[in-house]
């Protein structure tokens, strides 16, 4: 009852709520089903000529090896990107929530590569582990180890994984830290006083209590490594060499972009963007139950 | 009247009389891809342009990387608000001339607007390259390069090897790279940028072996690749076998990998003749250039070399006026003394016969022959089937197809047969998928 005592019609609630939703259908209803139209066509670059194909650009898509190396590829990158930014930041987040002279500092510095757009990650990246031009490349190479990213799939793909994790990291970090920072006091005093050792308290009381936040942040990863690494990609390696390092993301990108395949990209997107819902639903559905808020 | 309001009225007057001709004037929208001293050639070439005359205006835009400006074109088209003239690489032709409609091509445009205009006057190789099989023109040369060796003649000393007599045949750059890698370019003895372009596409030309049925797809985009022949899988089986000990070592598939040259890290470097600005700025060594090695055994060889670099496109559904305006562009674009000095002073190729002409009778390649290498390279036969240009719907992704393939066989994933045999085969998938949509 108490609901209707606000608002006696729909006029105004919906009138509040109008903008939030013309931004929605703007930014993402529309733009999303256009995609799924685009999906069903066949068209070239200039749209001079339409035909509707029905599913053949799926069809040829899971007919497409190339297609299933870029899902080997996906999960590979997103499974290291995510399990290293992670358990980075959780590491540093601890480390840096002590009483240490100067943690204002040390904090500044760890948040400051989020301000970096992927694509000078990926350059800066290059500069350090360019076969040719990088410092470290070269110390690699003086150690005796045969580095080089043009032309080895796997190293590749770490310099890739790298510059992912390294740039996410502070994300994660900035996250990690404020849910240090809101758990009692008490809770960890109490634990000291029963006599728990500083691992025992970690993953006794800490990583239970901020099981909310991990959550909250392995569901941001995989957005992130599912649609944001591709300007990293392309400027480390343009999903080369032979394809090793080419995510499911980066190939809408260069199959529509570079390669005018308007139709095939789509496609790839819908794909994409259904398996992003489905995981994050099944996160809910099955790790959520495991979270404590 | 106070001596402030006259002064007021006047300026006025002025304004007025200074506005009137430049709402007359018709504006000419020029996307391009040039960055850097490049860039300031277009500036100026317009701005002279503009002064010449007061009917139009060219407003040059820089829109980015060549697929970037294509790919900005290509929108704008979509959107109704395309530009009167796009630069488009040349990779993008065959794309551009697939879309009805979408482009006016220049034999055309000169027609309609009545500019005197022939066809003959420009350089074969190079309007070949952008024109039809019947030899209408479709779109208009810009900045021609071609493909050329480039090589260090203090490392060739080095080594122990004649700078002045730089290998003419692969079997002779082989053995060269092998005394520069004991001379202590351990890393790199030779290498190339633009993989495909020098591995396939300059190959196929320069050794007058087909890539592709129908003249390289000139003749029609009903065309089936067809270069997994015996001369290209011996070129790739040499390739892959001298990358294990990085007698050859592979520096990418676009130019990145150039600076690898003027560092002095590779002494021998396939690439673009319009890398000469960079060596010239940046290489602290005596260098030279020559033409491309070739396989001695392949009958005919060398042919002649295909061009790179861009042209310019001329955008459908404009005015006539605007056209006109186009076309006078043009028109000044190809006089001669002003193509000498684009050719002399950036290094782009001229495009008329009669330029080029007048810049060999100065005496001009005496000191620097080696702006005339490309020339030389592009002239050298008389083009045939397999050497007049290369045509592919789609070709900017069945690039990164062959490069793909390449790579493959270069580290060891597939045997050279296997990599040149799927690079056919994917390209050819592409090439259907692009025959769907072409509609002319």
């Amino acid at each position: 009852m108490q609901k209707n005592a606000y608002f006696r019609s729909l006029t105004i609630p919906l009138l509040l709520l109008l903008p939030q939703l013309a931004i929605t259908v703007v930014f993402f209803y529309w733009p999303a089903s256009q995609a799924v139209w685009q999906s069903f066509l066949l068209e070239d670059a200039f749209g001079t000529s339409t035909q509707f194909v029905w599913f053949e650009n799926y069809q040829s898509l899971f007919s497409d090896p190339g297609y299933f190396k870029a899902l080997r590829n996906t999960a590979v990158f997103s499974t290291f990107v995510c399990v290293f930014s992670l358990s980075i930041a959780l590491l540093f987040a601890v480390m840096a929530d002590r009483q240490i002279r100067g943690a204002e500092i040390y904090k500044t510095l760890l948040i400051w590569p989020y301000a970096v757009a992927p694509a000078i990650a990926g350059v800066l990246w290059i500069f350090m582990f360019d076969p040719s031009l990088g410092m470290l490349a070269r110390g690699l190479q003086s150690l005796g180890i045969a580095w080089n990213p043009r032309l080895n799939g796997n190293d590749a793909m770490t310099l890739v994984i790298l510059a992912a994790t390294w740039k996410q990291i502070s994300y994660n970090f900035l996250f990690f830290l404020a849910g240090l920072q809101s758990i009692p006091k008490s809770v960890i005093e109490a634990a000291v006083i029963d006599g728990a050792r500083p691992m025992r308290r970690f993953w006794s009381i800490i990583f239970p209590l901020l099981s909310p936040t991990t959550f909250f942040l392995l569901v941001v990863n995989i957005v992130y490594v599912f649609f944001d690494t591709f300007g990293i990609i392309d400027t480390v390696t343009g999903g080369g060499p032979a394809g090793a390092t080419e995510t499911l993301v980066y190939k809408v990108y260069s199959d529509g972009k570079g390669g005018s395949n308007l139709g095939g990209s789509a496609a790839q997107s819908v794909i994409l963007l259904v398996m992003v819902i489905a995981m994050t639903a099944v996160q809910f559905r099955f790790i959520e139950r495991k979270v404590n808020y | 009247m106070t001596s402030r309001s006259r002064l007021m009225i006047s300026a006025a007057v002025l304004t007025l009389a200074g506005a009137a001709p430049a709402v007359a004037q018709t504006e000419i929208q020029w996307w391009h891809a040039l960055t850097g001293a490049n860039n300031d050639v277009v500036v100026k070439l317009a701005e002279e342009f503009n002064a010449s005359q007061k009917e139009y205006k060219v407003v040059p835009a820089y829109k980015g990387s060549y697929p970037d400006t294509l790919n900005a074109g290509v929108a704008a088209f979509r959107a109704g608000t395309a530009p009167h003239i796009l630069q488009v690489f040349e990779v993008g032709t065959g794309t551009m001339m697939s879309a009805k409609g979408a482009v006016k091509p220049v034999h055309e445009l000169m027609k309609e607007a009545g500019e005197a205009f022939d066809p003959k006057a420009y350089l074969p190789a190079i309007t070949g390259y952008y024109s039809t099989a019947k030899g209408d023109m479709l779109s208009m040369p810009f900045n021609s390069s071609s493909m050329v060796m480039w090589y260090n003649k203090d490392a060739f000393k080095k080594a122990g090897l004649n700078p002045d007599a730089p290998p003419k045949t692969w079997p002779e750059v082989f053995e060269a790279a092998k005394k520069l890698k004991a001379a202590g370019y351990d890393k790199c003895g030779f290498t190339n940028a633009w993989a495909t372009w020098a591995n396939i596409e300059q190959f196929g030309a320069w050794h007058n072996v087909p890539i592709a049925t129908k003249a390289n797809g000139l003749d029609g985009f009903d065309t089936v690749l067809n270069f997994n022949s015996p001369l290209f899988l011996k070129h790739w089986t040499n390739l892959v076998e001298l990358q294990k000990d990085k007698t050859y070592d592979y520096s990418g598939r676009t130019n990145n990998g150039e600076g690898r040259f003027t560092s002095g890290e590779c002494p021998i470097m396939l690439t673009s003749s319009g890398f000469f600005g960079n060596v010239k700025a940046n290489a602290k060594f005596d260098w030279a250039n020559a033409a491309m090695p070739y396989y001695p055994e392949a009958a005919g060889a060398p042919q002649n070399s295909i061009i790179g670099g861009a042209s310019l496109w001329v955008m459908g559904g404009k005015k006539a006026d605007e056209y006109k305006g186009v076309a006078k562009f043009f028109t000044f674009l190809s006089d001669v003394d002003r193509q000498v000095k684009l050719h002399t002073e950036s290094g782009y190729l001229p495009i008329t016969k009669a330029a080029y002409a007048k810049v060999k009778d100065s005496g001009f390649y005496k000191d620097k022959p080696y702006l005339e290498t490309p020339l030389l390279e592009l002239n050298n036969k008389e083009p045939t089937e397999n050497s007049r240009g290369l045509r592919f719907g789609g070709l900017v992704q069945i690039r990164d197809i062959w490069s793909e393939e390449l790579e493959a066989a270069l580290n060891g994933q597939k045997t050279p047969k296997a990599a040149l045999d799927a690079a056919v085969e994917r390209g050819n998938q592409a090439l259907r998928q692009f025959e769907r949509t072409a509609s002319r």
